[in-house]
């Protein structure tokens, strides 16, 4: 048996694991051509963690907010911030999936199942800090 | 076009809708044949590889081969000449150049043939390690189209299936507004945990001169001086 790392074992200790912090988890396997584990954390259910694993990587990612969100006058200085924060945010980067930008952390395959609970913990903390940095960048509220 | 660029064209923009694809299947399937036609020549070159290989090592047999013959024949030849029959030494020189002439072209072919040995691994590294990023790409884009799948069942159970999800600002000042109630909930159980504990009527007692307080040094000076008087 390898010790790669597999959303079935990801699963069992998410449901398993209450941080230090004490963020309270709660995993669900989606099905699918690429199965994805959707984890979400007590009080920040808006904004679960997905994990797909592939041959070469496991990827966190958490969904941020939309083109439409961003305040048109804004964009321009949101993505230069966004670049900026980058290099001094801690194991996140950010990207986009589409019109939504996500924050994303990637672990090499042979990671333990607690690098990615902290994974996990780190992008969810980081991902509150960025809409407090960024909140004036974006709108109120939308008009679909 | 870069296999970057591709990814980037097959991860559509557009896309915003709930529930519509992100990835253009299109781009995906043709990025998957790609692919696939590579593995196919990678599979090719390595039998012309091997082919050429096999080839080379006939070649080189050969080469030896005459190689050693030439170097057999000389010493004939000195054999012959320290017998003083130049005759016999004419014709294996005649045999000489005989092997001669066939060795020059083959060591050509060999030449060229390790060569293309070299060209053709070069060829094979490259290939393997394009294909390798081209399959981690592509996984990476099937990756965040499962995660854009899975975050649009989401919305949809948590808002409606027709309505778009709750907007990012509204998100976070929900949890913020959970995480002060948190709090206030918090300090309100500490609270009614002092009262239960006695604590709270200690103190309304203390205020209302009903029990000592603690003493200050206030307190000690002002009886310090009383005493003095």
């Amino acid at each position: 048996m390898s010790n790669k790392l597999n959303l079935d074992g990801l699963t069992t200790a998410f449901v398993e694991a209450s941080s230090e912090e004490g963020l309270q988890y709660s995993a669900e396997l989606l099905a699918g051509e690429v199965p994805v584990l959707q984890v979400s954390i007590a009080d920040r259910e808006e904004f679960p963690v997905y994990i797909t694993i592939d041959d070469s990587q496991a990827l966190c990612v958490s969904y941020l907010w939309t083109e439409d969100d961003v305040k048109p006058e804004c964009r321009q200085q949101l993505l230069d911030d966004l670049l900026v924060m980058n290099l001094p945010m801690p194991l996140s980067a950010f990207s986009k999936i589409g019109s939504r930008y996500v924050i994303f952390g990637a672990l090499s395959t042979s990671s333990s199942i607690q690098d990615v609970i902290s994974e996990v913990e780190i992008l969810s903390d980081n991902t509150l800090e960025v809409f407090e940095t960024i909140d004036e960048y974006l709108q109120e509220s939308v008009t679909n | 076009m870069s296999i970057l660029r591709k990814l980037i064209t097959a991860v559509k923009g557009g896309a915003t809708e709930v529930g519509e694809a992100i990835v253009d299947s299109q781009a995906i399937r043709i990025l998957d044949q790609e692919i696939r036609n590579s593995e196919a020549s990678l599979v090719k070159a390595k039998q012309e590889l091997t082919n050429i290989m096999a080839q080379k090592m006939g070649v080189k047999r050969k080469v030896d081969d005459l190689n050693t013959k030439i170097d057999e024949h000389m010493n004939y030849a000195r054999q012959a000449l320290a017998k003083n029959d130049e005759g016999l030494a004419g014709e294996i020189a005649q045999k000489i150049a005989e092997f001669q002439n066939d060795l020059d072209p083959q060591t050509a072919l060999l030449d060229s043939y390790v060569a293309s040995v070299k060209q053709l691994k070069e060829t094979i590294r490259k290939t393997e390690n394009s294909l390798n990023t081209m399959k981690r790409e592509v996984a990476i884009v099937k990756s965040t189209e499962s995660v854009q799948k899975a975050q649009a069942a989401l919305a949809s159970r948590t808002s409606g299936s027709n309505s778009s999800m709750l907007n990012a600002s509204e998100s976070i000042k929900r949890i913020k507004e959970r995480q002060t109630h948190n709090a206030d909930r918090m300090n309100a159980a500490l609270e009614m945990e002092k009262e239960a504990s006695g604590d709270d009527l200690a103190a309304k007692m203390e205020a209302a001169g009903i029990i000592g307080g603690k003493s200050s040094g206030a307190d000690i000076l002002s009886q310090l001086k009383t005493e003095s008087k």
